[in-house]
């Protein structure tokens, strides 16, 4: 049950990036196509998942033993930056398909506060190491989400004639606008 | 005299928040009160300002290759810098700010800078490219609270404008007005920047 509501709550009622304001660089920059927003999507799940289960491992064994908690921010960017580098090489290697499908926004992944803000609330939010995993990909999903939506809407704006002024991302913000407004409906599912 | 187009670029010809359009999460989420989003400005500035000139000081011991890790050790420290700071003495601000302070390591604005124009200038322009895309980022922020402030809560930097039992719009406080208050100031921002021809 617990997990059934840090699902929900990650994806809908808190969506990272319609309510929590993580990760909008590549929501605004990567929505333009369905597609590419699903390829972007899949690369977040995966990395978020294992770097908020790395993240995990060494705020337990070693930031808190050692007690030098002030070091979370320099650490976790680090391995995040490492992580990303990691999966990259190895996807080239042994899924080379599945490299070429998310290839180009693997790199993108490290510059994504998500990433960061996620294993920096799992830590705050005390989660164990098999919840921090599920709330990860919970989050990741929810951007996936999120992503999608405004790539299927956008798509259909672009046909649409609008002021010179509110091109780009005057309206990509508005339209985000209405979208969270849509999603603060699901407000008051998960406390 | 010719030093100074490097702090009047950030604050209006290349304002980081309204013309770059960088750094788009922190300028979003926290700018709910304008107190708020002066606070966070500081806090970027002082991280941007310090990183600036410190990649510019170390631009020929830097490797090529490794540049980008290095950059983002600098902006680390002084973001663990600030956070410390802001922990110990405005704990009321670091509360409402939450976790966007650990943030501003991947702020772009500031990986930005130091790729963009650091590395590749002396020091005192970085510093004062670092102090004006500051500025430029804090006035963004301040403007944006301060809007929200007021439509949403009635008030402007806790000073109140209406009484307490005055219906404001609510929703400005709430995420969805962020996006469209955002949306609508980078609009007035063109309009603006084509009228004058900038």
């Amino acid at each position: 049950m617990e997990y059934i509501l840090i699902i929900i709550s990650a994806v809908l009622v808190n969506n990272v990036v319609l309510v929590q304001f993580l990760g909008i660089c590549p929501f605004l920059g990567v929505s333009g196509k369905i597609d590419t927003s699903l390829g972007m999507g899949a690369a977040v799940i995966f990395v978020m998942s294992l770097a908020n289960l790395v993240t995990y491992l060494i705020q337990a064994f070693v930031l808190t033993p050692l007690h030098i908690e002030f070091m979370q921010t320099i650490t976790f960017i680090f391995v995040i930056a490492f992580l990303v580098q990691v999966v990259e090489i190895i996807l080239k290697k042994t899924a080379p398909s599945l490299y070429q499908a998310l290839g180009i926004y693997l790199p993108l992944i490290t510059t994504n506060c998500a990433v960061l803000g996620t294993a920096i609330l799992a830590i705050q939010k005390d989660l164990n190491l098999v919840m921090s995993v599920v709330y990860a990909a919970s989050i990741a999903i929810g951007f996936t989400l999120a992503l999608t939506l405004m790539a299927g809407i956008r798509e259909q704006l672009a046909l649409a004639e609008t002021p010179k002024g509110m091109k780009g991302f005057p309206l990509s913000l508005i339209t985000a606008g209405l979208l969270s407004l849509a999603f603060m409906g699901f407000a008051g599912i998960v406390k | 005299m010719g030093n100074l187009k490097f702090l009047t670029n950030g604050l209006i010809r290349e304002n980081p928040s309204f013309v770059l359009v960088l750094g788009t999460c922190p300028a979003l989420a926290v700018t709910t009160s304008g107190i708020n989003g002066l606070g966070m400005g500081v806090a970027t500035t002082f991280v941007l300002l310090c990183s600036n000139t410190i990649i510019s000081l170390l631009k020929n011991l830097i490797p090529d290759k490794v540049r980008i890790a290095a950059f983002i050790v600098v902006i680390a420290t002084f973001v663990t810098i600030v956070d410390l700071v802001m922990k110990a003495y405005t704990p009321d601000l670091y509360k409402a700010l939450g976790i966007f302070i650990p943030l501003i390591v991947v702020n772009c604005i500031i990986l930005g800078r130091a790729e963009a124009f650091a590395q590749k200038n002396s020091v005192w322009p970085a510093l004062l490219d670092g102090l004006g895309m500051g500025l430029g980022f804090t006035l963004a922020l301040t403007i944006m609270g301060s809007i929200r402030e007021i439509l949403g809560n009635g008030s402007i930097f806790n000073i109140r404008l209406l009484n307490e039992s005055a219906s404001t719009i609510l929703l400005f406080v709430l995420p969805p007005g962020a996006f469209v208050t955002y949306g609508l100031l980078i609009a007035i921002m063109n309009k603006i920047k084509t009228k004058l021809n900038l």
